[in-house]
């Protein structure tokens, strides 16, 4: 624990109209680990998320990756800095091919490029790195396949595929295994397991059995507030938590 | 399974290798060589003209997702502009033209910049607004003519060489400024920046999380859309030599969409063939008066019921082919 945090955040809190979804959350993400966020219904989890990418504006705190505020950035500048975030509701271009979403984050190399004048060929230099990406995940056989087209699982699969194509520093997942049979949620845990190599990921996560051996630490929420931190031994031996998932823990 | 992926590749086969469109744009340009001999020259260029006007406002709602109500403004506001270059300061049609694309540019530069601010209804009501504001405008304003609008406005001679009071003269050139436009959409749709317009369309949140500063390339988007539209507007002018504020009214707003709409929005050839389904009734029907409205009515109801993707929509569906 002598290395430094990647992200951090201090007394990160979040109010609705007088609720407060986000209480003080000090939270300490090490580098090249596999971080869990989890808590029942209603814990703060998804708001506590979408602070962290920039898609909502804390009321009160700071939020640090890499020594560098990000507090008052916005959601396409942290993800230029390597800051990578997924969606609950599976995220891909829904029209596209799933060669061509891979090729949508790969492109962003080019910069922020209007070149309407350009052929599509351009791209075509990005298809190798784009199949391998889809190798990588399993897709290599949907390459031309409409991404609206796929099952749920991979759906999934291909958003990976799509945000590691940006190599980022901290990818941040959020429910990556909900509405998943069994035979998907090993899958996607494999697939994180893989993808995490020399990188740093950071999960919401509702079910603490799914986290159980795919995170090295877990911080459990409860009503916005941290209740518990440690890896799965100690957290859930806590008594804290085991009330808090009372009737939720399988 | 076997069958379900040989299913899903044909169909993005076709996206990738359009052959079927070189065909389909071959076709388009053998009846426009055609046409002339066998229609009234000035009905086929109005046809061109909204049939631009319809390609632009569909690069906006089919590519970027994006439901402009004030398109009427940019057409119009190019014509105005045109029309008074043209006429009083006497300007070769060319650099008449320029003008008015410049004006439009300008315009949806401004109307983009503050819409693109707001999603969904709040996006279409905004660009309706101001374009209500220019129409109010193009109707106080001295140089507009007001009610009478600007007529007897000379066709002029293209480069200060070109006689365009010749019939076939001007239809050839508003034919190269058509297929002009229509190229240059295809080439935007087609381009790096055109996907990820699509990505946009597709999911604008994913997009902002890849790093892509949406706002930026909506406006582009934005701009390019209003200045084509100019370049119908514009072109419209020079042909029946007049600019009135129905060019400005939110009718004609209304009346792109139901172009699109017939045509399938989304699809390359669609508005063009919206465009010439609208005009025609329009003008076959003219002698029905008021139940024109009427008509046009009930094919928008139709299309939302029954055909929803528009005549090239579906056509493509049939075909498993995008057109």
């Amino acid at each position: 624990m002598t290395a430094e945090a990647i992200l951090e955040t201090e007394g990160l809190t979040k109010e609705f109209r007088g609720f407060v979804a986000v209480r003080n959350v000090a939270l300490r993400v090490e580098p090249n680990t596999i971080h869990a966020l989890i808590g029942p219904n209603g814990a703060g989890k998804t708001t506590c998320f979408n602070l962290l990418t920039k898609f909502l504006t804390p009321s009160a705190g700071r939020i640090v990756f890499k020594g560098r505020d990000i507090t008052a950035a916005r959601p396409s500048d942290i993800a230029r800095m390597g800051l990578v975030r997924s969606f609950q509701i599976s995220a891909v271009f829904g029209h596209l091919t799933a060669l061509e979403n891979v090729r949508i984050a790969l492109q962003r190399q080019r910069g922020q490029s209007f070149d309407f004048w350009r052929s599509e060929r351009t791209l075509d230099r990005y298809n190798g790195r784009a199949r391998e990406l889809l190798e990588a995940v399993g897709l290599e056989d949907y390459a031309d396949a409409q991404a609206v087209e796929l099952p749920y699982g991979r759906k999934r699969a291909l958003e990976i595929a799509t945000t590691i194509a940006l190599d980022p520093e901290l990818m941040l997942l959020d429910e990556p295994m909900a509405g998943m049979g069994h035979e998907d949620v090993a899958r996607i845990a494999d697939l994180i397991r893989t993808v995490a190599k020399g990188r740093t990921v950071l999960m919401v996560e509702h079910n603490l059995g799914v986290v159980a051996d795919l995170s090295d630490t877990i911080t459990v929420l409860a009503r916005g507030e941290v209740l518990a931190e440690g890896d799965y031994a100690r957290v859930s031996a806590d008594p804290a938590v085991r009330s808090a998932y009372m009737g939720t823990e399988d | 399974m076997a069958s379900a992926t040989g299913q899903i590749g044909t169909a993005a086969a076709a996206s990738r290798a359009p052959v079927h469109q070189y065909v389909a744009f071959a076709v388009m340009v053998l009846l426009l060589v055609a046409a002339p001999f066998a229609i009234y020259p000035i009905f086929i260029m109005k046809v061109l003209c909204f049939a631009l006007f319809a390609c632009a406002f569909n690069l906006l709602i089919g590519y970027v997702g994006l439901l402009s109500f004030g398109h009427a403004a940019f057409l119009g506001a190019a014509g105005y502009i045109t029309g008074h270059a043209a006429k009083v300061w006497g300007l070769t049609p060319e650099l008449a033209i320029v003008a008015g694309v410049a004006t439009s540019a300008v315009l949806g530069l401004v109307v983009g910049a503050l819409a693109i601010r707001r999603q969904g209804i709040y996006f279409a009501m905004i660009t309706l607004a101001l374009a209500q504001m220019l129409y109010f405008f193009c109707l106080q304003a001295p140089f507009t003519g007001g009610e009478d609008g600007i007529q007897a406005i000379p066709r002029g001679r293209l480069f200060g060489l070109i006689d365009l009071s010749d019939m076939m003269t001007l239809y050839v050139v508003v034919v190269i400024i058509f297929l002009a436009g229509f190229l240059l959409i295809y080439r935007t749709i087609h381009s790096p920046f055109g996907q990820v317009l699509k990505a946009i369309r597709e999911n604008e949140p994913r997009a902002v999380s890849l790093g892509y500063d949406v706002d930026r390339y909506k406006l582009v988007a934005f701009v390019l859309s209003a200045a084509l539209s100019g370049l119908a507007g514009a072109t419209k002018v020079l042909v029946f030599q007049l600019a009135s504020l129905t060019d400005v009214h939110w009718a004609m707003s209304g009346e792109v969409v139901l172009m699109a709409l017939v045509g399938g929005l989304g699809t390359i050839f669609g508005p063009v063939a919206g465009a010439v389904v609208i005009i025609s009734l329009q003008n076959y029907l003219a002698q029905l008066g008021a139940w024109v409205t009427v008509v046009q009515g009930v094919i928008f109801v139709l299309c939302v019921l029954a055909f929803r993707r528009g005549i090239m929509g579906e056509l493509g569906r049939l075909l498993k082919r995008p057109f």
